[in-house]
Parts: structure tokens; C-alpha cells; sequence
């Protein structure tokens, strides 16, 4: 309606009448460029989901379900090939619950620091140099695991090899910080001030008022910040292949070698035929990484859902 | 004041397409003929050959400027698997095509042309402070199943002992389960054995001698080119009664050392142009005295 209002308008008084359409055939080529950006993100996501469906799937012929999930061996070179990922799933939990167990609190503390306590000057000078930190490629990372982090572990919890999930997980949890602290951050500082004034005229200490106001009134995005921060440490790959291990037991602590789903997909898609055994069921542990990060999301989602509901009443 | 902005959007869209075109466009003119000694192809496969692989190619590229090789090592089944997706040229190996993958580049067209170009000595190398110096083909077998864990079971310290394996893309990770893991060639032969589930799989051959350099516990099996002073080798023993042999140049050549092992090329059929050129090189003896200098055994 307001479209021919202004049509109308257009065609009877003004002179540049011809200006005005170019402009709005301008407007809709753009309209249509963002939907179709918008609708290329589906259609990617449809793909992927296709192709792992594709390629997965047929390995479940020769490998029933059950026995995929829950063998423990994992032979696939062998004649004949077993294909049991239940070591790769118990080590991707291990490295990303230690990575996780560090990350959140000493995340959300500097992110608390930085938001309620830091002056100005000292919180512009930090927070730039921890989001630096999530610039650092992971093989660096690795490296940095594999040269310095392992023998510290080693020493520290007299193990037989410092290259672990333990050492993976801590440089996991390094690698998360970033994310958490900035998100966190910028979740905290979005909490009104009147909050904290409120609080402090109802006699609260600083202390008081962090913990029992502003973490809790910035609660949604602080847990997006940790499934974010969770998300980062399931996926990545490169840094557990280099410092994880990659022994093929289920690992029954953190402190034994290991070898997570992503660092089983790297080490062993090189030398898998394209669509023979082991092709398929590297994808389909591509598969099962794929559901397990959904989780993770869809569980963020509920968490923020919820939060949004108790702040609304 | 309005026309300025349509005009922009219009620009952007086809200056897009200008740039791909003349990206695509581009794209053909780099792919050189075959013909001669000019061209460019690539060597994929085994971690073992790549050192010396490399070496060849930096020498034949010094004397042919117009030929281009590039070469990389991720392990000797990624290069069988590029040689049976047509994916590489040459294709680099430290253990010998198997007969199911002769059968799967077959039914892709390919015809895998296997050409030895050095030997390689497998050494099993322990920390310089490990009291171990030698252990016999049957010990190995059951240290890397899992059935000795410890150091004391035989002759070392009170101390557990942690195996490095390369991993599955390797070649060497699938030879040393064959001759050493399983046995092939000894009366206790056992093709039912595999990796223990305790056994470490690393990424790359340079990263388990690092390893085994600060571990005084770990043991792992590069090949002679890998060898630093900051590892010791462990001298083999066929059987219990015969006597121990360390790895070197020699031992290799006249047969004693047990874990010894072909470093191959393949190609699709008879290799021809620059490719045969090369090939011609490293097999030449100015290509072998290469070999001696970067670790292995030369084919004489």
C-alpha cells in the first residue's frame, strides 16, 4: 500500500520521476542479493548434511550401528577391517570436559574483571591482547603443546608421556578463552547500569553485586559464550592430533593418551580409497561430530529460551 | 544526487565477473605440455621417502630450471590412494602395493608401474638413558601388542614402557606390523596380531624421534634417514640364538639387519617425458650417491 502511495506521489509531481524507479529497481536487486545470501546458507548446510548422510551411511551395511558405536577396536587397515569408534567418542568428552572445566571459570572471571572491576584504560589495553589470542593458528598451538605443555604434564603427574588429552584439553581451554571472555564480556557490559546501582544503594559490596546481579542478569550470554567456547573444543582438530597421543584404548582418565573423533578423521582420511570402507566410516564419525555440536546448540538454545522466559516474568 | 549509488551497485556485480573470467581464463595456459624435459608433476606419498625425494628434485630441478617438481610426504597410503584416484604422478611408497589396491586403480584406469629406487633400514631407537641395547624380533612383536609394558621384562629399568606407532596413512606403520608386529618370515609368524590399544599413533616419523628424545620410556621405529644423536638405536635380534645387528648402511647391503625394507616408486605405466627423465636421475649414480648422503640404502 504505501509503495503505490508513494508511486502515485512520484508519477504526478516530481520531475526526477525517472531517478526514483532506477533507485527502487536498485533496492529490490539488493533485496533479492541478501535473500539469496541468506538462502545459500541453507542450501550449503542441506549439502553437507547430504553429502554426510551419502557417503556415512553405506558403512552401517557392513558395520551394524551398535557394533560402530560401541566396538572398541579400530582396525581399519587390516583384512579384515573392524571399525569400533567407541575410544574416539569417550576421548573427544575427556578433552573437551577438562578444556571446558578450565575455560569457564577462569573465562568468565576475567570477563567479570574486566566488565565490572578493570578501569577503562586497563580494559582497553587487555581485552585486545586475549582476542589476540584467538588469532594464533592451531598447528602453533600444537606446537606449542608438543614442546612446552607435554613435558610440564609429564613432569607434574609423573606420567609415562606427557602427550595426552590432559595436555590437549589445557591447550584446548587456551585456545576457548578468547571466545568466552570476549563474549562474556560484551554480555556483561550490556547489563544496565541501573542494575548495579540498584544494588549497591540496597547496600550490596562490588562483590555482592557481581555475583548475586550482573552474572546473573547477563546469564544467556554467558552460556552462549561457554557453547561457543564447547563448540570451539570439540571441532578443533589439528592441536589434539599433535599433543592428544592418539592411542586406540578407551580411555578410562584424561591423563592417558588418547585420540579424539576430529584427529581420527585427520589421521586417517588421507589414505582412505574415495568411497571405500574407511572413507565411509570416517564419515560417518563426520556424522556423529556433526550431531554432537548440533546438541550442543540446540541445548544453548533451550538454556537461553528459558533464561529469556525467567527474565520476562 | 541518485544516480551516483545504481551506478556502483552495477559496477560491483561486473567487476566480479571480469575478475573470474580472467582468473579462468588463466587457469589453462599454466598446464605446460608433457613432452621433453619441460612440465611440471608432482611425487605424493610415504613420510620415509619424502627426504630423500625432495633432495632429487632439488638436484634435477638445478639442471632441468624448466621442469617443476613438487613434493610431499603425508604417508605412503595417501599416495596410493592419489595414484588410484589419478591424483598424483608419481607416487611414493615404503611398503609394496597391495593386491586390493591393484584391483581398485585397475577399475579406475590406472596401472600402478612399481620402480625400487633405494633400500631402507627400519631402526627401533629407545632414549640415549635406557640401559636396553638390544632386543630380539620377538620382544618387539610384544612390546607393540601390549603384552610388555614393562622395561624390567626385558633387562631395562623398573619403569613402564610407552610404544610410538606412525599412523595408519603410513607405510611404515603397515610394514613393521608385517615383519615386526606379525613376524612374517619367523616359525612364530601370527597374522592375527595387531597394534596394542596402548600404542600411540603420531602424525609424522620426526615427531616420535622428538618424543623419544625427552622420553626416557618411549620406543618408536623411524627409518635410518630419521636417526639423531639425541635417540639411540637398539641392535636386532632375528631369533634369540642369533646375534644382535644395529642398523646402518652396511648391515643393510650385505642382508644381516632383519627390518630392512624397499623405497619404491609407482607410476601410471611406464613412466615417459620428464617424469621418465627423473626417474633416470635418481636411479643413475649420481642420483644414488644421494641416497648414502641423506640416510639410506643405495640400490648397489
Amino acid at each position: 500500500m504505501m509503495g503505490q502511495q508513494v508511486k502515485v506521489a512520484t508519477t504526478e509531481t516530481s520531475p526526477d520521476k525517472g531517478l526514483r524507479r532506477r533507485w527502487r529497481i536498485g533496492e529490490k536487486f539488493i533485496e533479492g542479493w541478501i535473500f539469496l545470501t541468506g538462502l545459500l546458507a541453507i542450501v550449503i548446510l542441506l549439502g553437507i548434511i547430504a553429502l554426510l548422510l551419502k557417503e556415512g551411511l553405506p558403512v552401517f551395511l557392513y558395520t551394524p550401528p551398535w557394533d560402530f558405536f560401541l566396538g572398541t577396536r579400530w582396525y581399519p587397515v587390516s583384512e579384515p577391517p573392524t571399525f569400533g569408534i567407541m575410544p574416539f567418542f569417550v576421548s573427544t568428552i575427556w578433552v573437551t570436559l577438562v578444556a571446558t572445566a578450565i575455560s569457564v571459570p577462569v573465562g568468565v572471571a576475567c570477563a567479570a574483571y574486566l566488565a565490572e572491576v578493570a578501569p577503562d584504560k586497563v580494559r582497553e589495553t587487555i581485552k585486545p591482547i586475549i582476542e589476540l589470542l584467538a588469532g594464533i593458528p592451531s598447528v602453533v598451538m600444537g606446537f606449542i603443546g608438543l614442546m612446552l605443555l607435554s613435558p610440564l604434564v609429564q613432569s607434574a603427574f609423573n606420567l609415562n608421556t606427557g602427550l595426552c588429552g590432559l595436555s590437549a584439553g589445557i591447550m584446548l581451554a587456551l585456545m576457548s578463552l578468547p571466545i568466552i571472555v570476549s563474549v562474556s564480556e560484551d554480555a556483561l557490559r550490556a547489563v544496565p547500569e541501573g542494575f548495579r546501582q540498584a544494588s549497591y544503594a540496597l547496600g550490596a559490596t562490588r562483590w555482592e553485586t557481581i555475583i548475586h546481579v550482573s552474572i546473573p542478569a547477563a546469564l544467556s550470554g554467558i552460556t552462549a559464550a561457554v557453547m561457543l567456547g564447547v563448540g570451539r573444543a570439540i571441532g578443533e582438530t589439528m592441536t589434539v592430533l599433535m599433543v592428544a597421543g592418539g592411542a586406540l584404548a578407551v580411555p578410562l582418565s584424561p591423563t592417558e593418551p588418547m585420540m579424539p573423533m576430529t584427529a581420527a578423521i585427520a589421521s586417517g582420511i588421507g589414505n582412505a580409497v574415495r568411497g571405500g570402507l574407511q572413507y565411509q566410516a570416517l564419515f560417518a564419525i563426520g556424522l556423529i561430530l556433526f550431531i554432537l555440536t548440533l546438541a550442543v546448540n540446540v541445548i544453548a538454545d533451550r538454556v537461553l529460551e528459558r533464561q529469556k522466559r525467567k527474565f520476562a516474568r | 544526487m541518485f544516480s551516483n549509488p545504481v551506478k556502483k551497485w552495477f559496477i560491483l556485480p561486473v567487476a566480479v565477473l571480469v575478475v573470474a573470467a580472467i582468473a579462468l581464463a588463466g587457469c589453462p595456459a599454466t598446464d605446460g605440455g608433457g613432452n621433453g624435459t619441460s612440465g611440471s608433476f608432482n611425487i605424493i606419498g610415504s613420510n620415509t621417502v619424502e627426504p630423500l625425494s625432495a633432495v632429487w628434485a632439488e638436484e634435477f630441478m638445478k639442471v632441468h630450471p624448466e621442469v617443476s617438481i613438487a613434493v610431499s610426504g603425508p604417508g605412503s597410503g595417501v599416495g596410493i590412494a592419489a595414484l588410484i584416484d589419478g591424483t598424483t604422478d608419481i607416487c611414493q611408497a615404503s611398503r609394496k602395493i597391495k593386491s586390493s589396491e591393484v584391483e581398485q586403480a585397475e577399475a579406475n584406469g590406472v596401472e600402478p608401474y612399481e620402480i625400487q629406487v633405494a633400500t631402507d633400514a627400519l631402526s627401533v631407537v629407545v632414549n640415549p638413558s635406557n640401559p636396553v641395547s638390544e632386543l630380539t624380533i620377538a620382544q618387539l612383536s610384544a612390546i607393540f601388542t601390549n603384552q610388555i609394558t614393562n622395561w624390567s621384562e626385558v633387562g631395562g629399568n623398573d619403569a613402564p614402557i610407552v610404544a610410538l606407532s606412525r599412523d595408519t596413512n603410513s607405510g611404515t606403520h603397515v610394514f613393521f606390523k608385517e615383519h615386526v608386529v606379525q613376524m612374517a618370515g619367523l616359525p612364530t609368524a601370527d597374522t592375527s596380531l595387531e597394534y596394542g590399544t596402548k600404542v600411540l599413533f603420531l602424525p609424522s616419523t620426526k615427531e616420535g624421534v622428538d618424543e623419544v628424545a625427552k622420553n626416557p620410556n618411549a620406543i618408536f621405529y623411524p627409518g635410518l634417514g630419521y636417526l639423531t644423536n639425541e635417540v639411540k638405536p637398539l641392535a636386532i635380534k632375528r631369533t634369540a640364538d642369533t646375534p644382535g645387528v644395529l642398523p646402518s648402511v652396511e648391515t643393510a647391503l650385505d642382508g644381516s639387519y632383519p627390518i630392512s625394507r624397499p623405497l619404491l616408486f609407482y607410476t601410471n605405466g611406464e613412466p615417459t617425458g620428464a617424469i621418465k627423465a627423473f626417474i633416470d636421475y635418481c636411479l643413475s649414480p649420481e642420483g644414488q650417491a644421494k641416497v648414502t648422503e641423506v640416510g639410506y640404502v643405495p640400490l648397489q
